[in-house]
């Protein structure tokens, strides 16, 4: 088997790209699309790694859903965002290094790759490795763990995910209201207004019916209100 | 035998991450929106096919079945993208065109 190191330099290389034109670019749309490609990237590395459900879950939230959701979160904001000036990008960068610094210095004790005597590799691991097609006959391994030894952690995490996507809902409404809404903060509309024409029913030949209608409305309150004031005072008198 | 068609493969995927490099060249440099979205499209269809060489270059063929399934997750993300692009105007050049002509015809 040839070595794969070639291909897991060029995705890191272009891991840096991504990441360094996600920063310096200014357009949200390139920048959401480029999210996309940071996921696809990243899922095509792990895979190179041999981490296949990391990559597979990778691909599915990076890739599909966030980059919908991202795209969602843009139409509500602009599509271009503000330069940042030279003076406030110091501290962010400072503390870029200082968590890059920190996680080289970790990597001193992580075990080399492939290691058959690693913390993994030794303990709890190879019970599970060794008894897991015994006990309950479901040849992957990492299936059989999260579905059937810790079910009801697996369980408990979809409760979270199903709440959380109830209430997002609850929230944006579900009779057909959740793409009007409208960021206004301070009662300024920060979005520009993005829905075309298409999205609007043309209206009926009869457009003045809308100005028509309250005007009746005024007229009719009174009368019932006098109604009841002449009943009441009857009732009084 | 065996190794050679191994080191093939591992050719044809790096063949594949260079053409991947172009399709990044082109979602960074894209003028339109149109581009960049074909980019990312183009991007996602090379993930699979890397996937699928992959599998071969360390032996396990198994892995094409995460190929196809990337596949199906790339073409619904194309698919929301364009939705938003045609409902939600990403672009306006073509959106005003159709806009003016509702607003004629309900005028």
């Amino acid at each position: 088997m040839p070595s794969t190191i070639l291909l897991d330099i060029g995705f890191m290389a272009m891991l840096v790209v991504v990441a360094f034109s996600i920063i310096r670019l200014r357009s949200l749309f390139a920048i959401v699309m480029l999210q996309g490609v940071y996921s696809l990237i990243c899922a095509a590395w792990f895979v190179s790694l041999d981490a296949v459900d990391v990559a597979f879950t990778e691909a599915a939230v990076g890739a599909g859903v966030s980059t919908v959701l991202m795209l969602a979160a843009m139409l509500l904001a602009d599509r271009d965002s503000k330069p940042v000036p030279m003076s406030r990008q110091f501290g962010p960068l400072l503390v870029v290094i200082l968590a890059g610094l920190a996680m080289f210095y970790a990597l001193g004790d992580m075990p080399a790759y492939g290691d058959a005597h690693s913390a993994a590799n030794s303990y709890v691991g190879m019970d599970y490795m060794a008894k897991t097609a015994e006990e309950i006959h479901i040849p992957n391994v990492v299936t059989a763990v999260l579905a059937s030894y810790r079910g009801y952690d697996t369980f408990g995490e979809t409760v979270v995910i199903f709440s959380a996507g109830l209430g997002v809902l609850l929230l944006l409404g579900l009779n057909g209201n959740a793409g009007k809404w409208r960021a206004q903060p301070n009662g300024v509309r920060i979005s520009k207004a993005s829905a075309p024409a298409a999205r609007k029913r043309p209206m009926p030949k009869d457009a003045p019916q809308p100005t028509q209608k309250p005007t009746p409305k005024p007229a009719a309150k009174p009368k019932a209100t006098r109604k009841r004031v002449t009943k009441k005072t009857g009732e009084k008198s | 035998m065996e190794h050679f068609m191994a080191y093939v493969n591992l050719g044809a995927a790096l063949f594949l991450l260079l053409s991947m490099a172009m399709m990044l060249g082109r979602l960074l440099i894209g003028p339109t929106l149109y581009d960049r979205l074909l980019a990312v499209n183009s991007f996602g269809t090379k993930t699979v096919l890397f996937l699928c060489v992959f599998c071969f270059v360390i032996g396990r063929p198994d892995g094409v079945d995460i190929a196809l399934l990337y596949a199906l997750m790339n073409f619904i993300a194309t698919i929301a993208v364009l939705k938003f692009f045609r409902y939600r105007a990403l672009d306006i050049s073509l959106e005003n065109a159709h806009s003016t002509q509702n607003d004629r015809a309900a005028e």
